[in-house]
């Protein structure tokens, strides 16, 4: 609670004394929901550097990786923000899940050991975010503990939050049944492997940064 | 032909008042505890989001540190009031603001024996290894 409150009220300071360029937009989510994928889009279409490595192989993202200063002109209007890509958030971490990608067991327990430090780091820089856009698969079952946690602690730290449903490109996807789930926040459908629906996705970023 | 029975379940009831007056770190360690000891809690309330996170963080930290800890699997199931009147939208607040979150029911278990937790607003589905 007194973690809270102390972020609520730098929050507050912040919001008085921080240029609008200062806002950190993070990119939360559970394993291999696109985070680093989209992150990536947005990186290489206005910095044309790209962030990270995006693969199959759940927990490829293990450290928080950050670009700074990503200047996003969209339609006359602009938006600077420094962008910050977490690792996936899981309550379970096995590195025997990873050996059927191909690695060995000990690359596969490695990688283990880093995912769960990986997790551990996501959630203590939940306190740093301005703002939150959580990457869902939207193909996947939206009602796991994970995604509950997640907005529920950004609710809690009152962080503004755009829910991003990818992979709508996969016959499984459902926009509707996310929507159903959580019907108090703003949802929109993307794929950001096809890269489709990206003009919706960044009126709703500017809509989010809006709200910091 | 494999062999997909189930041998035992330990499981732990937990009431609210068992938990109520503890902070953050004692109430997730207690947890952890009977997780570890191989036990599925059922936890009558449900843990703040705050604690919940942290119940993920100190999860990871024992992955890493105690062999053969895989993770948990958490669920928590509460009555929907979406469709309810806004009297008993005030009741529930008011209810778990004084006494806590009393009609959810928290599931925790180790990943070990829990494999998935399915979960849609009308049911809960425990899939065990």
């Amino acid at each position: 609670m007194i973690k809270i409150l102390k972020n609520f009220s730098r929050r507050i300071l912040a919001s008085i004394f921080k240029r609008r360029e200062d806002i950190n937009i993070g990119f939360y989510g559970p394993p291999n929901s696109g985070k680093t994928t989209l992150a990536n889009i947005i990186c290489k279409d206005w910095t044309g550097e790209e962030l990270g490595i995006a693969s199959k192989v759940p927990h490829e993202t293990r450290n928080v990786q950050f670009k700074e200063k990503v200047e996003i002109q969209y339609k006359g209007k602009k938006l600077t923000f420094k962008m910050i890509d977490t690792p996936g958030i899981a309550t379970k971490i096995d590195y025997e899940d990873f050996l059927q990608y191909g690695l060995r067991k000990n690359d596969a327990k490695k990688r283990a050991k880093e995912a769960t430090q990986g997790i551990i780091d996501s959630i203590k820089w939940l306190d740093d975010m301005d703002a939150v856009i959580v990457v869902l698969d939207s193909s996947e079952n939206p009602y796991s503990q994970v995604n509950i946690t997640i907005i529920g602690n950004l609710v809690a730290r009152k962080v503004p939050v755009l829910i991003v449903g990818n992979k709508i490109d996969l016959k499984k996807s459902s926009i509707k049944r996310l929507e159903a789930a959580f019907p108090e926040y703003e949802i929109v459908g993307i794929s950001a492997r096809d890269r489709t629906n990206m003009d919706d996705f960044y009126e709703s970023l500017f809509r989010l940064a809006k709200k910091v | 032909m494999k062999n997909n029975k189930l041998k035992g379940l330990r499981i732990h009831i937990m009431q609210h008042a068992e938990v109520k007056d503890m902070g953050i770190a004692e109430r997730v360690k207690k947890i952890l505890n009977l997780v570890l000891g191989n036990k599925i809690v059922f936890f009558h309330g449900r843990l703040r989001a705050e604690e919940e996170a942290r119940l993920i963080e100190d999860t990871m930290a024992m992955v890493d540190h105690i062999r053969d800890f895989k993770g948990i699997e958490l669920a928590v199931i509460e009555p929907d009031i979406k469709g309810e009147s806004i009297f008993v939208k005030l009741k529930q607040g008011l209810a778990k603001r004084l006494v806590g979150d009393n009609n959810a029911l928290t599931v925790i278990g180790p990943a070990s024996i829990i494999k998935e937790i399915k979960r849609d607003p009308k049911k809960i589905e425990l899939f065990f290894n």
